[in-house]
């Protein structure tokens, strides 16, 4: 496939170990913030390609991994609730709320649908006039203009049904939380998709203000390595500074339409981020003037207070301060069929991936 | 690569399988352009200069030193 088999190409991935190995003379810890990228990594074994003088860690990229689990209990009132349709991408299923899952409600008759995007979720609106459509809007920059153009078009086509239960995210505050916290890393390979979106740019106050790489990569091996290969040089020199490696798609500035369409239905508000807590000016909630589509304002009173299995570690995970394997339940108790954290439900979640890749 | 576009949205073929892409968030696209998709839209083009560029580089880098 174009854009693909080239950046697979198994001697230009040679070289780039190669130019690693040279070039990695101390310890390195560089963190992937993108869930795309830690399937990657894991799918093309690049963590055992790498001197282990280098070491990639997981942080908060997978969207329904940071989805807190009071999100998938609203969710699971609005199912509850008569004459709803939760239209959802497939993923949010299997997440465990406190004392339930969608998958569950559904089993027990509620309507529940797999879409593949807002607009499908609009076209069931459409049809099934007589009911209320939920949409949860889960992921981050990528996703919320998706969510925000849907909105706009349920706005034109006066789809008075259509209703958004927003979670989206923007990344950055995350990373800078991370970076707060104390984390120990020297780099970060950062996010190509939501760049596509943010531009580099949005990335560059890390490098300025903590003195950490910022290099926006894109999904095949021969991205990862050689983003890998920026971030050393940057550490060699000491000289941090955010740089484009998916150039393909990435630009300073980003995708103008898709930001306008952001701020145009969303507003920044403080977030609850699983791991974190509450992160400010990190989620984006509907506008009051888009309002009558906000599915907040529909959720029953006396959803139950959300609580969590205290042995999952998803959170220190999405922090990156433990991996998979350090876990109690993982793979003993927590499978991708069973999953007890939603770092286990995702095919981008650290736990997922783990499993998939290391447990065979 | 986009194969058909109606209005603001096309069939993209990702690999063969065909899925349908928004098109609210890029301008001027054409069939035959190649396009990141994701949860339902084309978020971006993607530049095939740039593309040839980054492999450019990557070949043209020297390993002299290096085991």
């Amino acid at each position: 496939m174009k854009y693909v088999d080239e950046y697979r190409d198994n001697n230009l991935i040679d070289k780039l170990l190669r130019l690693i190995r040279s070039a990695a003379t101390g310890e390195y810890r560089f963190m992937e913030v993108c869930g795309g990228h830690t399937a990657a990594i894991r799918r093309f074994g690049i963590g055992s390609m790498l001197p282990e003088n280098i070491r990639l860690i997981s942080g908060p990229g997978c969207p329904v991994c940071v989805t807190g689990t009071g999100f998938i209990d609203k969710l699971i009132a609005c199912s509850r609730m008569e004459g709803v349709i939760i239209a959802t991408f497939g993923d949010l299923l299997r997440i465990p709320g406190s004392s339930s899952s969608l998958a569950r409600e559904k089993s027990l008759g509620a309507d529940i649908r797999i879409v593949f995007s807002g607009l499908e979720a609009l076209e069931i609106a459409r049809s099934e006039s007589e009911r209320k459509i939920v949409f949860p809007g889960i992921g981050f920059e990528t996703t919320a203009p998706g969510t925000a153009a849907t909105l706009l078009e349920a706005e034109v086509s006066g789809a008075g049904n259509f209703f958004i239960l927003s979670a989206h995210k923007v990344m950055p505050p995350a990373m800078e939380a991370i970076v707060k916290e104390g984390t120990i890393i020297n780099g970060f390979i950062c996010p190509g998709h939501v760049a596509t979106i943010t531009g580099a740019s949005a990335f560059s106050f890390i490098s300025e203000k903590y003195k950490l790489g910022c290099v926006i990569t894109g999904f095949e091996p021969l991205d990862i390595l050689y983003a890998i290969y920026m971030l050393v040089v940057q550490v060699n020199s000491n000289a941090p500074v955010t740089q484009i490696q998916y150039s393909r798609a990435v630009t300073d500035m980003g995708n103008l339409i898709a930001q306008n369409l952001i701020n145009e239905v969303f507003c920044k508000k403080e977030e609850y981020w699983r791991g974190f807590g509450l992160i400010s000016d990190s989620g984006l909630g509907i506008r009051e003037k888009y309002s009558k589509y906000d599915a907040d304002c529909m959720i029953p009173p006396g959803v139950e207070a959300d609580k969590e299995d205290r042995a999952c570690i998803c959170g220190e995970i999405l922090r990156g301060l433990k991996t998979p394997d350090e876990c109690s339940l993982f793979s003993r108790i927590c499978v991708p069929e069973n999953p007890v954290g939603a770092c286990m439900v995702s095919d981008e979640g650290a736990c997922h991936t783990y499993y998939k890749y290391t447990n065979g | 690569m986009v194969i058909e576009i109606n209005g603001k949205t096309a069939k993209v073929s990702v690999g063969g399988t065909l899925f349908s892409a928004g098109l609210h968030m890029i301008e001027d696209v054409v069939v035959g352009d190649y396009v990141l998709l994701h949860a339902g839209f084309a978020l971006q083009k993607i530049s095939e200069e740039d593309a040839t560029a980054t492999l450019k580089i990557l070949n043209e880098m020297k390993t002299s030193g290096s085991k």
